[in-house]
């Protein structure tokens, strides 16, 4: 009994049990492995998403609690302005270190602009700090969210 | 050698060059050149391979082996920058590829330690240079002129005199065809010709990371790949006595489900139970209808508070410490001083946690051979504990290397790399790929050993140190490559004292203990700069003085032969040079903000010098709050990848004031107590301070910088806490409720 997933803009139907975590239909029935595990408990946003257009911990959500919601992953997140900006921005301040956390600190950044283009230090602080870097480029994170801030989408 | 000469000796194909590891004098290991070595240009028209480093494309892009394993230190861009230098390569043409765990080609493939940078400053030089003698070779005997005639620019051989040029990739069919040279006379750079080193350039994997394209072990994926969840012991060293395998082999999802013997190394295989799933999830979940019975022996006697009370005890009774460094004569030296500074340090276990869980890819093929995709920081080692696992020689198991989400010393133990080999070898034909949840990792690391200090100053009339005494507690555990719970006995001031008696008592447990981040150094450096500071402070000086004057005329320690080959001695100039620039860029001295105070720490590990200082205030709620970091670096002649290096240091230090501020590991029962990130509280963003970095350049060859910077940021944030606050730090993690 599939479950039926809009992941990307493509309905996606998966065989999985409709508790499974979203985390792991993408990873393992899907193969798609941007999205990453960090703790499983949604203390680390390393497997941020977007549902319906929301920073949602894909390590949390049961596949059959999404219904018509669009998800959207870091596989699609050049194809949004705002994400786009912020990739060039990640490569421009050299923010990553090994990088694994990246993608949910991405997906996350974009659903921030998104909501405010403009936001202060404060609150650039506060809506990121449920994604952990272990290596702590937290201040390329930073700058890098506060550039296409400032700067917005057009160089992109 | 003349060019005839080369040119009669015609192409020599089939062979590579490589580096290969010997063991040097002094019982450490460097790295020696093994000639000759050959290239091979593999069709006509097609890829040229000058070296086993380095491939150059007809279309003239240039394909370069990174050999070590990456895991966020950049190495994976920075020693290909060293090859592409003196090959002259043009970067933008430049492709990078991970190589294989291979010793035999490569050399040593090892990510800590901080070694990367000062075992392969030269090889890795040396071998683009060596690929560059070939094409000058390959263009001087196609121009019929001498190479010393020749210059090239990037990517591109010159004959200024006839204005011929001709790119590296017409002549690479040719250059593979020559002689290649000696690496250990192949000429160098001059570092003012250097286009390379020295230029701040982006992590080579870094747009497929923003991607989120599958570049790490654990994006792994193979056709069939099945996956695999493993229950061991809560309780360090107990055994498995029973598991319901079949009630596990019931759940959904789930093909199979077995018992896996330990092989009694615990760096290798414990006791567990192997859970095999279409999916992990439904693999992890399963585990609990395993219903395993573990015989804990007396371990689950084991705890965190006990641990401390019995140091504590064995502190106070100084004349059981085994004494591994005296001089002078101690007991006189106390008996006469004007003032004794008598204090107790004491500092947690603590956890590796990488982003990346533990993980690992296997496939036992049908003919016994194994393949790996391994996230390992010791490739080679992994390679070897599994083909001793399994019975094999290491040429039967290829470990492909995969980046990393973290490292930070977890994994230069190579556990789930023998777990996965042992479930795989169940299963011959299937690709399974081994998964650790948070809890696991949490709770079955090699963790960074705790310790317990006693350390006493005698001080002379003079406020002058004359001499000083530690008793440290540590742990007994074992055998292994690396042992993390020990103190160096020149640990400094020793040196330069004329009364010492350092001693050390051990305690049993059957907690695992590993290397984290700046292995002792990330401990010791806590303790002994917090307790000079207190000698500076019953001195009446400040922390900066004291140490320039421990070493005052002192002058440089001769060379030794460390792991990365001749190693210099410990130089007290490159401590006060980076000591006098962080007072000068943090103002050392002159007035802070109101209700802001500063606190300096400098330590000195893995051949790199760094003084810090931090400006630390306190909120209403008494909470630490850090505003600034001041961090001056010696780390020799060149800092190879600015970008790379500076990231480095940041994250250290953030990574240290976390340690300082609120990471602690408990044992209750035998087990570890916390679990995942809501009880093991790394730092978030808006812990971040403002860090300030300067490089004080020096003319040695050029260091690591993957654990250097983080030591001295911890006691810098304990002293400056005390200069705000008057509360002395002598345990870690911080406890503000001592500031109320």
């Amino acid at each position: 009994m599939a479950v039926r997933v809009t992941i990307n803009g493509e309905a996606r139907d998966i065989d999985a049990p409709e508790d499974m975590p979203l985390l792991w239909a993408l990873r393992q029935e899907l193969g798609m492995t941007g999205t990453k595990f960090g703790c499983g408990i949604g203390m680390c946003g390393a497997c941020t998403v977007h549902v319906d257009g929301q920073a949602t911990r894909s390590c949390s959500l049961p596949i059959g609690s999404i219904g018509d919601r669009e998800v959207s992953t870091i596989e699609a997140l050049g194809e949004t302005p705002v994400g786009q900006a912020l990739q060039q921005a990640w490569l421009d301040e050299d923010v990553m270190q090994c990088g694994y956390c990246q993608a949910g600190q991405l997906m996350n950044a974009t659903a921030l602009l998104n909501s405010n283009p403009n936001p202060t230090e404060e609150e650039i602080e506060n809506a990121m700090q449920g994604n952990i870097c272990r290596c702590a480029c937290y201040k390329r994170i930073h700058s890098a969210i506060a550039e296409v801030a400032k700067e917005g989408t057009a160089n992109v | 050698m003349s060019d005839a000469a080369t040119m009669n000796r015609g192409p020599v194909l089939g062979r590579r060059a490589f580096l290969k590891a010997s063991a040097a004098a002094g019982g450490g290991l460097a790295l020696a050149v093994t000639v000759p070595m050959g290239a091979s240009a593999m069709a006509s028209g097609g890829p040229a391979e000058l070296n086993a480093f380095i491939t150059i494309n007809p279309d003239n892009t240039i394909t370069i082996i990174g050999k070590n394993p990456e895991i966020g230190q950049g190495i994976k861009t920075m020693l290909p920058m060293l090859i592409a230098e003196e090959l002259d390569a043009d970067w933008d043409q430049v492709s990078i590829q991970q190589g294989d765990t291979d010793a035999a080609k490569y050399g040593p493939q090892l990510a800590g330690g901080s070694f990367a940078t000062p075992m392969n400053w030269f090889p890795m030089r040396q071998t683009g240079a060596a690929g560059r003698q070939m094409l000058l070779a390959a263009a001087a005997l196609r121009w019929g002129v001498d190479t010393s005639e020749l210059t090239t620019e990037p990517s591109v051989v010159v004959h200024a005199a006839s204005g011929r040029r001709a790119t590296y990739g017409e002549l690479a069919g040719e250059a593979a065809t020559v002689p290649v040279p000696e690496l250990a006379g192949v000429p160098l750079k001059d570092a003012a010709d250097f286009r390379i080193i020295g230029t701040p350039i982006g992590g080579i994997d870094s747009p497929k990371i923003v991607r989120g394209e599958p570049i790490f072990g654990v994006d792994t994926q193979l056709p069939g790949m099945v996956y695999a969840a493993y229950e061991r012991a809560p309780v360090f060293g107990s055994k498995l006595i029973s598991a319901d395998t079949e009630a596990a082999k019931a759940e959904p999802g789930v093909i199979d489900a077995f018992t896996v013997a330990g092989n009694g190394n615990p760096t290798e295989l414990v006791d567990g139970v192997a859970v095999i799933a279409s999916n992990w999830w439904l693999a992890n979940k399963a585990r609990a209808k395993l219903n395993v019975q573990w015989d804990n022996g007396d371990w689950t006697n084991h705890n965190s508070a006990k641990y401390d009370a019995d140091a504590r005890e064995l502190m106070a009774n100084a004349t059981a410490a085994e004494v591994f460094n005296e001089k002078g004569d101690v007991d006189a030296a106390f008996a006469n001083a004007a003032q004794v500074v008598d204090a107790e340090y004491h500092y947690p276990f603590l956890a590796h946690v990488p982003m990346e869980p533990m993980n690992c890819t296997a496939l036992m093929h049908e003919d016994g051979t194994m393949e790996m995709w391994a996230p390992s920081q010791t490739p080679q080692g992994g390679q070897g504990a599994v083909a001793g696992y399994l019975g094999l020689t290491p040429d039967k198991v290829k470990v492909h290397i995969t980046r990393m989400g973290g490292g930070f010393g977890r994994r230069l133990n190579n556990d789930y790399m023998v777990q996965v080999a042992a479930i795989a070898k169940q299963m011959p034909g299937t690709p399974v790929q081994l998964i650790w949840s948070r809890e696991d990792d949490v709770r079955t690391d090699f963790y960074r050993p705790s310790g317990w200090h006693r350390l006493r100053a005698a001080l002379d009339e003079n406020g002058k140190l004359a001499g000083i005494q530690d008793h440290f507690v540590t742990w007994d555990i074992g055998g292994g490559a690396f042992n993390p719970a020990v103190m160096p006995a020149n640990e400094f001031p020793a040196p330069y004292l004329d009364h010492v008696r350092y001693g050390m008592t051990k305690m049993p447990t059957a907690v695992p203990m590993g290397a984290l981040r700046a292995p002792t150094s990330n401990a010791i450096a806590f303790t002994f700069q917090s307790f000079l500071d207190e000698v500076a402070h019953a001195a009446g000086k400040d922390l900066p003085t004291l140490m320039l004057e421990i070493v005052e005329g002192a002058e440089a320690e001769p060379d030794t032969m460390g792991f990365t080959g001749p190693t210099p001695g410990f130089n007290p100039q490159r401590l006060r040079n980076v000591t006098n620039k962080v007072m000068e860029m943090s103002g050392w001295g002159q007035p802070v903000a109101e209700g802001h105070a500063l606190g300096y720490g400098y330590y000195f590990s893995h051949q790199g010098y760094f003084a810090e200082v931090v400006e630390v205030s306190l909120n209403e709620r008494k909470q630490i709050q850090v505003h600034n970091v001041w961090a001056a670096g010696d780390v020799g002649s060149h800092i190879i990848n600015p970008y790379g290096a500076l990231n480095q240091v940041e994250g250290s230090i953030i990574d240290g004031l976390g340690q300082a501020m609120q990471l602690a590991v408990e044992i209750e029962g035998g087990a570890v107590k916390q679990s995942n990130f809501h009880n093991y509280r790394l730092p978030r963003m808006p812990m971040t301070p403002q860090i300030h970095v300067e490089w004080v350049k020096s003319d040695y060859s050029p260091t690591g910088l993957g654990e250097p910077a983080l030591p001295p940021v911890i006691p810098a944030l304990t002293n400056a806490l005390f200069a705000l606050t008057g509360t002395r730090i002598r345990d870690l993690p911080i406890d503000t409720s001592k500031f109320a």
